[in-house]
């Protein structure tokens, strides 16, 4: 005991060593989320006649640990946008809740329109955009499935540095390796969306899903898969992969390219 | 008086811990705010009109986003249809930023047209835009950008920008990507660089040949052939040409499809 109230009760540096305050430094530069925490891994989209397909499974990785099994990754806005999110969970999180404060004002409000896919693919890029802007980025790769104004289907992404892209089909992270091509080869790009079925649509993305399962090590066999057509969006959350088989490996000599 | 820690350390007896940070090592940002979009774009003037062109591929690393992604833009036309335009521009580099920097333009030259009942001359446009981009010194938009229209006289006007906003009027201008596969090209097709008078001299004596302003057919033959050679040699470049052609009757969009490989 000292003289002095105000060290009364406090660790000593004798007993405990020296309290590691640098956890409370107030100087030096602002941190922001420099990397992300727990991801979730690819979205894949195709669009068909009428409508739009869109999947991803249901895990939430901590590194390569399997962190979440039950996490929805896809987002139903509005009547008729899908928004599916890969990258940080929490930033996903955040995200969604900023949508939903959206949709509350925009059925409250009274002009009646209501926000299509292509206004919250515009809205949810240039909130990515900002936040890079401001070195404080939201760690995710989108994928914004619905309609357009002209009630024609709509799929664009947009990524954490608010760069943004469409195409008939779309895939994020290891998805854009591995389930593109596969879509590139179902549904060349000149042919016309009005020649796809949704039937063709949905059994393709499931077929990208399973190869995503048998290649990606932060993939998942439960997914969500979301069909938005001009009736609305089914939305089916728990899906399980089926009809896996290794059997095709036998056959892989190589990288795959060598036949002999 | 005397503080507590003072105190404390200058007996040398117990030390307490308080709010002296023990010093940490700064840790360095991860994030880094550009990617490279990749793709070339490409402008030459002529008497009369001036044309703008630009792939439509858009690239991430190896990988290809997508295969019609436009990088040249009308700026100033009435809402999203881009009509009765008079200025175009061409962004190429990092695609955000550029659609970033298109939006503001925009904007910039639909204001102008309301506050002073007149459309902005390409001239003040071109300077404008510079404004911009050095306005973003210390955190650049990191594009190149071309702007293109028909100046006070009705020739044809294009001035390129460097990411901070030095520009210059030119008559013809590669960017992006593949702009050092072009630009020789261009520099020997448009400007007649190396090009000589046969036969009127020996050595130093030999007369280069004259210059003069392209035909609009002959540009738009030099344009597609600078695209499909860039193609062939760049991996970044190709799947679609898209070209706007500016004169005094309006602005004229093209669509070539080009290599998809």
């Amino acid at each position: 005991m000292n003289h002095f109230p105000e060290l009364w009760g406090r660790p000593r540096d004798d007993v405990y060593g020296p309290y590691n305050s640098s956890y409370l430094k107030s100087t030096g530069p602002k941190t922001h989320t420099q990397s992300p925490a727990v991801t979730g891994t690819s979205v894949v989209a195709v669009k068909f006649n009428g409508g739009v397909a869109i999947a991803a499974d249901n895990l939430a990785s901590y590194g390569s640990l399997s962190r979440f099994t039950d996490v929805k990754r896809l987002r139903v806005f509005g009547e008729s946008a899908v928004v599916g999110f890969s990258g940080d969970v929490s930033d996903m999180q955040y995200i969604d809740r900023l949508l939903e404060s959206i949709d509350i004002r925009e059925n409250y409000s009274t002009h009646g329109n209501l926000l299509n896919a292509k206004n919250l693919h515009t809205y949810l890029s240039k909130v990515f955009y900002k936040r890079r802007s401001d070195f404080n980025p939201l760690w995710n790769h989108i994928l914004v499935a619905g309609f357009d104004g002209d009630k024609k289907p709509f799929l664009s992404s947009a990524d954490l540095l608010g760069t943004t892209y469409s195409g008939p089909h779309l895939a994020t992270g290891f998805g854009a390796h591995l389930a593109v091509p596969i879509l590139r080869r179902l549904f060349p790009e000149e042919k016309p969306i009005e020649e796809i079925t949704k039937e063709d649509a949905v059994s393709a993305l499931r077929e990208c899903l399973k190869v995503l399962w048998y290649r990606d090590a932060r993939s998942l066999d439960k997914y969500s898969i979301a069909i938005i057509t001009e009736d609305g969006v089914e939305l089916n959350e728990d899906q399980k992969l089926e009809e896996q088989s290794w059997a095709f490996a036998e056959s892989i000599k190589g990288y795959g390219a060598q036949v002999v | 008086m005397m503080s507590a820690m003072g105190h404390q350390s200058q007996n040398g007896t117990i030390g307490y811990s308080f709010g002296t940070p023990t010093t940490a090592p700064h840790k360095e940002h991860s994030f880094y705010p550009y990617t490279d979009n990749g793709g070339s774009t490409l402008g030459i003037t002529g008497e009369d009109f001036a044309i703008l062109a630009g792939d439509t591929r858009s690239v991430a690393g190896y990988n290809i986003n997508s295969r019609y992604s436009p990088k040249v833009f009308k700026i100033g036309g009435e809402d999203d249809t881009g009509e009765n335009a008079h200025i175009i521009l061409s962004v190429v580099g990092f695609a955000a930023d550029g659609h970033a920097l298109k939006e503001r333009l925009d904007a910039i030259v639909k204001m102008y047209k309301y506050q002073h009942g007149k459309p902005m001359s390409v001239r003040a446009c071109a300077q404008r835009l510079s404004t911009i981009l050095y306005s973003k010194r210390f955190f650049p938009y990191y594009v190149t950008a071309i702007l293109a229209g028909l100046d006070e006289e009705g020739k044809g006007a294009l001035y390129s920008y460097d990411p901070v906003g030095s520009y210059e009027r030119e008559q013809c201008r590669a960017a992006g990507s593949a702009a050092s596969l072009i630009m020789p090209f261009l520099d020997n097709q448009v400007s007649f660089k190396n090009q000589y008078i046969p036969g009127s001299g020996e050595g130093h004596d030999l007369q280069a040949k004259k210059k003069e302003l392209l035909p609009m057919g002959t540009v738009e033959h030099l344009v597609k052939d600078a695209f499909t050679s860039a193609v062939e040699r760049h991996i970044e470049v190709g799947d679609g040409l898209q070209m706007m052609v500016i004169t005094k009757s309006g602005i004229e969009e093209k669509y070539f499809p080009l290599k998809q490989d």
